[in-house]
């Protein structure tokens, strides 16, 4: 019974803990089993190395066409997952081909802002630069690197870092 | 904005011929800061009343005077002594100072003075004593518009800095910053400027755009800086007293991280393509622009040596984000970071013998200095999250940014600005309206 019920918190369903769980003693059980499951997911769960490799912040161009792709720190490679990512992408805008797109690239809050300006724009590049590969025209693409300035997940732990270094392809019309 | 108000000097008292007097050291930290009086300035009662009305102060000597006092007090070299313990009345101390009394509460200094109105002007005289020796220092008269109140008290702190660590002071300055508010993810920032204590402060953007690095032309009242405006990342020029601005050069794409050269003549800056960012000066006269750096890596945070000839910059050419210097002209290209870690922002003392910098290690980050070649490295501070020095006018205070951690639900964010001693003793918060980052310490003013 506590068992099935912990599942349920952990699966995302936090909001009911309260409400479920009254009795004090269960609710610091509970504490620590989700202490306990929440450690082991940002080391297995949705990362691999330092590379997010969950879909929390994810959004969707098209069903089945993720926004985005995320990089190892102060890296700018693609990882298979990101190459699988820009394919995807590729096909849609070559399906759409008046979409034109801006590919917006970040740095986490770990280095120096200057620095990350820099990085921002060359993550966006190796993004870019893999679509024009798929067949993607450079004039449908632009590029803007807003470096540390607009992380997505305002954590200051390794799991909210790897969701910040990203690029993200956004519609531009 | 009013910022080039003419402080004349009408007349210089007998600059004294004195020897042997007292002296501080500055570069041994604020172990034992010299003990000084700072005499409430003497005021008649009618320039008193005047002044009131004008300025909506009761009483101006005494105003004055704290600025001077809380100034000397911040710098960490001196020790201003409660005037509780003061025997002597301000105005018989400026005609003549017992010393004896003076001596009594253990002052080694003391700084006397007079306001007074006249013809609807301030006009302010000081004197700067050596207790010990019983002899006069420094004597000075100023006279300039009421309003102006506030530098003339920064002025006065310059002029007894200067004559008691024989370097210039740098009170008499301003402070640009990047102002901000709201949350982590969707942060609002505005250009802000503020007088070197914090008073004055005023927003110079509206916070429409993101803008980021504002630095101060070391020759006139110019800001370059970066504005996201219609979302094109551009390096702007901002002229603080009529608020023009205008984009620098015409580059197809990013540019960022502008700095002055010495002359204020040009500006350097990256400009970032296809995923490679590199340097460039260009004339603000003839607007000519020059490619310095050539190199498939990220070259960035550019920063001339004060007599214009070197520009020590960042790169990650080696792999990582380290320091090297190169002449002026791009050639001669050498790494000069070679410590454990990552090295950033480097900017080149005002005095021309040091660079400082933002160094990370082991998941924490410094703000240190090091020789122009490299050497005698040294870390003044140790923190979670800071970076981005900046060097008083004389060389002496680095200001930089802190960012605190996050708890676990993403909150408790922020970001103030810091200063610190070269000596890296008397590090301090410096007070600001909102959160804070990205400072830069203009020139003496006055001068």
């Amino acid at each position: 019974m506590k068992k099935s019920r912990i599942r349920n918190i952990d699966q995302g369903a936090i909001m009911k803990l309260n409400k479920i769980l009254k009795n004090t003693l269960l609710i610091v059980f509970a504490c620590f089993a989700l202490s306990a499951c929440a450690t082991s997911k940002k080391t297995t769960g949705q990362m691999q190395g330092d590379v997010y490799t969950g879909t929390d912040t994810v959004e969707y161009l098209a069903s089945g066409v993720p926004d985005r792709v995320f990089f190892a720190t102060n890296e700018s490679v693609l990882t298979t997952a990101s190459r699988e990512t820009l394919r995807k992408q590729a096909a849609y805008l070559r399906k759409n081909s008046k979409i034109t797109i801006v590919l917006e690239g970040h740095a986490d809050e770990r280095g120096t802002r200057e620095y990350n300006l820099a990085l921002g724009e060359r993550r966006a590049n190796a993004a870019k630069d893999y679509l024009m590969t798929y067949g993607i025209s450079s004039n449908r693409i632009s590029v803007l690197s807003y470096g540390k300035e607009r992380p997505v997940d305002s954590g200051s732990n390794p799991l909210a870092w790897s969701k910040n270094r990203r690029s993200v392809t956004v519609k531009a019309n | 904005m009013k910022i080039l108000i003419k402080i004349i000097i009408l007349l210089i008292l007998l600059p004294s011929k004195s020897f042997g007097l007292i002296e501080v050291d500055i570069t041994r930290g604020n172990l034992d800061p010299l003990p000084i009086a700072v005499s409430p300035l003497s005021i008649d009662e009618n320039s008193r009343q005047n002044f009131e009305k004008i300025l909506k102060k009761r009483n101006i000597g005494d105003e004055i005077s704290e600025i001077i006092e809380i100034n000397l007090k911040t710098s960490g070299l001196f020790n201003p002594l409660n005037k509780d313990a003061f025997l002597q009345a301000p105005d018989i101390a400026n005609l003549k100072p017992r010393f004896e009394d003076w001596n009594l509460i253990k002052a080694q200094a003391l700084i006397t003075g007079k306001v007074s109105f006249i013809d609807e002007k301030l006009r302010v005289e000081f004197r700067l004593w050596d207790v010990l020796a019983g002899k006069e220092m420094v004597a000075l008269a100023f006279t300039t518009v009421p309003t102006n109140w506030r530098r003339v008290g920064h002025i006065i702190t310059d002029k007894v800095y200067q004559r008691l660590t024989g370097e210039k002071g740098y009170f008499d300055t301003r402070i640009i910053y990047v102002a901000e508010e709201g949350p982590k993810t969707k942060r609002i920032k505005k250009l802000a400027i503020m007088d070197q204590d914090g008073a004055n402060n005023k927003y110079l953007t509206l916070g429409n755009e993101l803008v980021l690095t504002p630095r101060f032309n070391p020759t006139s009242q110019m800001v370059t800086y970066l504005s996201y405006f219609r979302n094109l990342p551009r390096v702007y020029l901002l002229d603080i007293e009529t608020g023009m601005q205008e984009v620098v050069g015409d580059f197809p794409g990013m540019t960022f991280a502008p700095r002055f050269s010495p002359d204020g003549k040009k500006i350097i800056m990256s400009f970032a393509k296809d995923g490679n960012s590199e340097i460039y000066t260009m004339d603000l006269e003839n607007r000519i622009v020059e490619k310095i750096t050539n190199h498939p890596s990220i070259d960035t945070s550019p920063s001339f040596s004060p007599d214009g000839k070197f520009i020590c910059f960042n790169s990650d050419r080696s792999g990582y984000q380290q320091i090297y210097v190169m002449k002026s002209d791009g050639s001669n290209v050498k790494r000069i970071s070679f410590g454990k870690g990552l090295y950033g922002t480097p900017v080149w003392s005002p005095r021309g013998d040091l660079i400082a910098f933002t160094k990370l290690h082991k998941g924490k980050f410094y703000i240190g200095v090091m020789r122009t070649d490299g050497s005698g490295e040294r870390l003044l501070t140790e923190n979670f999250y800071q970076e981005a020095p900046s060097w008083s006018p004389n060389g002496r205070v680095l200001i930089f940014y802190r960012e605190t951690k996050t708890d676990d639900k993403g909150e408790g964010f922020s970001a103030k600005l810091w200063s610190i001693d070269l000596t890296g003793y008397n590090e301090r918060m410096v007070k600001t309206p909102t959160d804070a980052s990205d400072p830069s310490w203009s020139s003496l003013l006055s001068n």
